[in-house]
């Protein structure tokens, strides 16, 4: 049986305008989601995971800044990019809703919690004033914010990072919205806020067969939440795979820079982490091969001249690279210590 | 809150310290002499002494400043030497027409400033923000005397749709009130406007670029509500500064556009008397203004915390 797709990306590009010229932060990037499942996107900072989930709800100035291309399916039927500024109104917060990184800045300071809560409904619901605040407390229950009906009244300010958090997945479960996108929502709280947090998403993710995407650098947090995962590199999607063989049998060299780079917490401590050498190239200075070419100790001539595609090679893995194949044989450790 | 503001008003009381000693230097230091100026051109110099006696002004600077503050501080800011009445009641005599000036300038200024603020920040890098902001530039540059003249010339003379100078208290009826307020009211608040409209657009700036209101976005909200309820109360604060500032200068800028249309107000009242060196009135007014300007600060202070939730609590 096929799971049902919830939200599939096709051929996504996000331009920004900026003073320089145009900037592509998000290249043909395609991806779905299904019903129920809970999807990773991995990759460095500035790789374009935050822009492809804010394209996604389209939240970038249109007029002035950005400008879309491809489709993004919603539910089989709506192309999200082709509704109108009203219709996509509708839909955001009500099908699909989003968290961000960070929560206090996240949440209006000279409103109460309980209002920003109801306002969600408010919007989308045709409720009253009273009705939507009492929903709003038992979305705050629901988010496991302790004594709620005298917390609504309070402002962002007043709450620990963890409960503002807490507040916000109210806030975007408030509507019970078919899909969820996460944006960081746990790298900026404490390690023991945070798993609270993950398993709230997760205990949610179960609870309302609602789809999640999870945008994070921490490839631990992938390990625990997703079902499966993208990753990303350069405004690209360099691997694409289940989370068993994303940390079995990860084909891309840049998957796997990334999981030898994570400590362990039984390895000699005299050992040095890995690192992968470099740095994420700039938008505007793309490689014209393989983008990871230039970080890759793989790279030969074909990978600095010519740009591989995303290419699907069995057990719904898929992976841009040239040489995977050769690559994902050598158990080796891929990168010396630096 | 109760501290607080019992703090906030003891803290009034080295600020007009400084400002009564500095006006009453400036003064005394200035040429002219109110006994010569009461007795006139034929007056001998013998008269002039005599009267200078009288007057108490023969007396050391610092003897003289001390005489006066300590009234001061009790209430009674002296007699006026030209008028032969109280301070005090030349002060109330002449209030009603400045404080009807000010708040018609600032309620004209307010009216204008924000809505354009707004529109320019929503339309940010159009035309139509460039006009908005050319706009505010000019209003920022012409001076209110000018501007007052232009606006005379062109309604009170040209078009005659209204009258030219002059004051008619509210007892006259309010539509004859009004009809004399609005030409100075629009030279006085121009400028304030202006800059009004400028810290509203970029405040407004600040404040769309903030995570929340990426939040209140993905909620689905509309751009008027993003505006009006998520963006504005928090782009207030500083908005409000510069209205509390500006409008503590309209009180100050009335003596100029006073002079221009001719109403009877505080700035005349203070113009009059530098020219017959009434130092009473002219100490009293100064003392006056400046208790005002900061008492207004005062209150926009307190404003401060009714707008944003984080202020109220830290000052309990």
């Amino acid at each position: 049986m096929n799971p049902e797709k919830l939200l599939e990306v096709k051929r996504l590009r996000t331009h920004f305008k900026t003073e320089t010229g145009r900037v592509t932060a998000v290249d043909d990037v395609s991806f779905h989601v299904n019903k129920g499942e809970i999807l990773g996107i991995v990759g460095e900072s500035g790789c374009g995971k935050s822009v492809t989930s804010q394209s996604i709800l389209r939240l970038f100035d249109e007029k002035y800044l950005v400008k879309y291309e491809g489709e993004i399916i919603f539910k089989n039927e709506i192309d999200l990019l082709k509704l109108s500024k009203a219709q996509m109104r509708q839909a955001r917060g009500n099908e699909i809703s989003m968290i961000f990184q960070d929560p206090l800045s996240s949440l209006n300071p000279v409103l109460t919690i309980g209002f920003q809560i109801a306002e969600a409904i408010m919007l989308h619901e045709n409720t009253s004033k009273e009705e939507a605040m009492a929903q709003a407390v038992e979305m705050l229950r629901l988010t496991g914010i302790p004594s709620p009906e005298k917390r609504v009244h309070d402002y962002p300010h007043q709450l620990s990072g963890g409960m503002r958090q807490r507040v916000m997945i109210a806030m975007s479960l408030a509507c019970k919205p078919r899909l969820l996108i996460a944006d960081e929502p746990t790298t900026a709280l404490d390690v023991t806020i945070q798993s609270q947090i993950l398993d709230l998403i997760e205990d949610i993710n179960k609870r309302f067969d609602m789809g999640v995407i999870f945008i994070t650098h921490d490839l631990g947090v992938v390990a625990e939440l997703c079902d499966r995962v993208v990753v990303m590199y350069l405004g690209q999607i360099v691997e694409e795979a289940d989370i068993y063989n994303l940390f079995e049998n990860p084909k891309h060299p840049y998957t796997k820079g990334l999981i030898q780079s994570i400590p362990h917490m039984d390895g000699d401590r005299e050992e040095e982490l890995h690192v992968i050498a470099g740095t994420v190239p700039s938008l505007e200075n793309v490689p014209v091969g393989c983008r990871f070419a230039p970080r890759c100790q793989f790279a030969d001539e074909q990978c600095n001249s010519q740009a591989p595609e995303l290419r699907g090679i069995g057990d719904g893995q898929k992976v841009r690279c040239w040489h995977a194949e050769q690559i994902a044989e050598r158990k080796e450790e891929v990168y010396a210590t630096s | 809150m109760k501290t607080y503001f019992l703090k906030r008003i003891l803290s009034l009381i080295p600020v007009l310290f400084v400002v009564s000693i500095v006006i009453f230097l400036i003064i005394h230091i200035t040429p002219g002499d109110p006994a010569a100026m009461l007795l006139g051109e034929e007056a001998t110099d013998e008269d002039i002494h005599q009267l200078r006696v009288q007057m108490g002004l023969d007396e050391p600077l610092v003897v003289q400043y001390f005489h006066w503050i300590t009234e001061a501080v009790q209430g009674d800011l002296g007699t006026s030497y030209f008028m032969k009445e109280p301070v005090m009641v030349s002060i109330l005599s002449h209030l009603a027409p400045t404080i009807s000036v000010a708040i018609m300038a600032g309620i004209i200024s307010l009216l204008i400033s924000i809505p354009i603020g707004i529109l320019a920040a929503t339309k940010r890098g159009t035309n139509t923000d460039r006009t908005v902001m050319g706009f505010s530039l000019i209003g920022m540059s012409v001076p209110s005397f000018l501007l007052g003249l232009f606006l005379i010339l062109l309604f009170g003379v040209k078009l005659q749709w209204l009258p030219v100078a002059g004051y008619r208290p509210i007892t006259a009826g309010l539509f004859e009130h009004i009809k004399y307020l609005i030409l100075p009211s629009i030279a006085l608040g121009s400028m304030h406007a202006a800059l009004i409209a400028r810290m509203t657009r970029s405040s407004l700036l600040e404040v769309l670029n903030m995570n929340y209101i990426k939040t209140a976005r993905s909620k689905g909200v509309g751009e008027f509500l993003l505006i009006m309820r998520h963006t504005l109360r928090n782009a207030f604060l500083p908005i409000l500064t510069v209205i509390g500032q500006t409008f503590g200068s309209l009180i100050a800028g009335a003596v100029v556009t006073e002079t221009i249309f001719n109403i009877p107000g505080i700035g005349q009242l203070i113009i009059n008397s530098v020219e017959r060196r009434d130092y009473a009135v002219i100490q009293g007014v100064v003392l006056f203004v400046t208790f005002t300007y900061v008492l207004i600060n005062l209150l926009v202070d307190l404003l401060y915390g009714v707008v944003d939730p984080r202020v109220r609590l830290s000052k309990k």
